[in-house]
């Protein structure tokens, strides 16, 4: 069995799993936020499922249109708020002590290794960096796991990518994900789990892989998995994990594709407007092109290390006359951490505007929404038509070493 | 269960931002989640759409955002089912648990042409369009639960 396999096996209660079977698996988390979980609230309401499966196995998280943005978000809050308050939901994360979710969860602590996890949010696959089975699914899903604590699934395949060396300066975790979705496609990994392995592993900080986990959606894996290693056990022992489970892939898992990374060979890589798939590396990309906003932040590069890449970058220099730079830390203690270090002080004299955490602008929502024909260099995770406002808009996906330099010169290429 | 109507085509790689744009996410009402329905692709739709058509479309249909607002704005703006090469995995679950009929089928999806009056047949598993007639695989009888009982919570509900 795969490590995936492995995982939904020990939670469906069965000793084997083949790809393609469909089981039923015990959760140990269940996430929502103000947008999906008011839709799953309705629906456990509507079916008359009054009660929740555990108050400490359910997340729900207010931060996407947090602090709300008009009336209509303020009312969907206040439905998670009541709901939270009514059945004693202890992870509810309300403005002030939310931070994107899939920051959040990893720091504090609630999610770890050999977990099953659903969250109604796409990028729940975020938490495969710490070798958890974890994945995105709908409302529906999600009240249905807050009520039975169960979900069903079909055990996915897999791709094997074998990571071999060291990323070259300048590169990161976001490169290696936008260069592998350049490679395979936005369908690439298709109801399939993306294994990451190899000694290269070694070599990716935790940063680096819950960068890569998070966007196997974008591939349109089904999870993206890591094993555990020292640097795992290190930041689980930091949030205060101790009760975590470590899977290993049996040695003769069957993979569907194998592909081996050296990591050294990557470059800086960006993905043009509009599919995350449509990649080229900096150096390809042989044009000016004038970028009117940049965006540091999201579930995807809103980490500390991020903001320190940023911060050097910006350092006693100036944003470009006419570009908007808008930085966003994932979560309050990284706010706090980036405070303390130096690196918002560098923002703000380099002209950029620091964000409490918030979704805010990687989805539209608000915080720094495109006009007609603008464009934007974006360490998000989408680069849809519309997805950062006007359809006419573009967003062009990078790391936070190609944002921090756009904002300094106004140009990408 | 019979679907009969008319057909909305649309190409690869539909991702649930442009099915539902996030600016309205500020509501979970079907009613008015529709309004939008298709909006950044296809701002037509919403007027021409009528109760019982079909939306067909290329691979990875409803790939993106986890958002369930997708088929339920579909849902509620009247299709009866989406026929699509491949459908993204969040998508396919969730069309599934609020009982929308999803179909994956390559041929039908890349041979169906936009306007056209298109049946489908769940329980025979056939699509049949302008004179021609594609089989499809039963669902597992898992999912067929599931949508005899008009989704999951009802079929956790009701056993």
């Amino acid at each position: 069995m795969t490590m995936t396999q492995k995982v939904l096996a020990s939670h469906a209660g069965l000793d084997k799993v083949v790809a393609g079977q469909l089981i039923e698996a015990n959760l140990d988390m269940v996430l929502g936020n103000d947008i999906t979980a008011p839709v799953a609230i309705n629906e456990m309401e509507k079916a008359g499922l009054n009660s929740v499966f555990s108050t400490t196995k359910i997340s729900l998280v207010m931060d996407h249109f947090t602090p709300n943005k008009d009336i209509k978000a303020a009312e969907q809050c206040k439905k998670v708020r009541e709901f939270a308050r009514k059945h004693g939901i202890v992870n509810f994360f309300d403005v002030g002590e939310m931070g994107i979710e899939h920051a959040l969860l990893p720091e504090k602590g609630i999610v770890k290794a050999g977990d099953c996890i659903i969250g109604a949010d796409s990028h729940t696959c975020t938490y495969g960096a710490l070798g958890a089975f974890s994945t995105g699914v709908g409302s529906t899903d999600m009240a249905a796991g807050m009520a039975t604590g169960k979900a069903w699934f079909k055990v996915p395949g897999a791709i094997k990518f074998n990571l071999v060396g060291k990323f070259s300066e300048n590169v990161s975790g976001k490169d290696l994900i936008l260069h592998i979705i350049g490679k395979i496609g936005v369908d690439g990994a298709l109801y399939k789990s993306m294994e990451f392995c190899g000694d290269g592993v070694a070599n990716l900080t935790m940063d680096d892989r819950l960068c890569v986990a998070n966007m196997a959606i974008e591939a349109g894996a089904k999870n993206g998995i890591f094993p555990v290693d020292e640097k795992t056990v290190a930041y689980m022992t930091k949030a205060g994990v101790t009760d975590y489970k470590v899977f290993t892939p049996d040695t003769d898992a069957e993979y569907d594709e194998e592909m081996t990374i050296d990591l050294a060979a990557l470059k800086p890589t960006v993905s043009f407007p509009h599919l995350p798939e449509n990649t080229k590396t900096l150096d390809e990309i042989g044009e000016r092109i004038a970028i009117d906003q940049v965006v540091i932040g999201s579930c995807t590069n809103g980490w500390l290390s991020d903001l320190e890449v940023a911060a050097k970058v910006l350092n006693g220099k100036k944003v470009a006359k006419g570009m908007r730079c808008i930085i966003i830390p994932g979560t309050q203690q990284i706010y706090l951490d980036a405070l303390r270090s130096g690196f918002i002080e560098t923002f703000i004299e380099a002209g950029a505007v620091v964000s409490t955490p918030t979704c805010g602008p990687c989805l539209g929502g608000h915080t720094g929404i495109l006009a007609a024909g603008e464009r934007a260099v974006a360490t998000t995770n989408r680069n849809f038509v519309g997805r950062m406002g006007h359809t006419e808009s573009e967003v062009y996906l990078a790391s936070p070493y190609v944002a921090a330099n756009v904002a300094l010169t106004g140009y990408l290429g | 269960m019979i679907a009969n109507g008319k057909v909305h085509k649309y190409g690869d790689n539909i991702d649930t931002d442009v099915i539902i744009p996030a600016r309205h996410l500020n509501t979970s009402d079907p009613e008015e989640l529709k309004l939008y329905c298709m909006q950044d692709i296809d701002a037509d739709f919403v007027k021409n759409v009528k109760v019982g058509d079909i939306m067909v479309a290329g691979k990875n249909f409803g790939c993106g955002s986890s958002r369930e607002h997708a088929p339920i704005a579909i849902k509620a703006s009247g299709i009866s089912c989406i026929i699509a090469e491949s459908f993204a995995r969040i998508f396919y679950r969730n069309a599934i648990n609020i009982g929308l009929p999803i179909i994956e089928s390559p041929e039908a999806a890349r041979a169906i042409s936009a306007g056209e009056t298109v049946s489908v047949d769940f329980d025979k598993g056939e699509i049949i369009a302008g004179g021609q007639t594609f089989t499809v695989p039963p669902f597992p009888p898992f999912i067929q639960n599931i949508i005899k009982h008009g989704g999951l919570l009802n079929a956790i509900k009701n056993g």
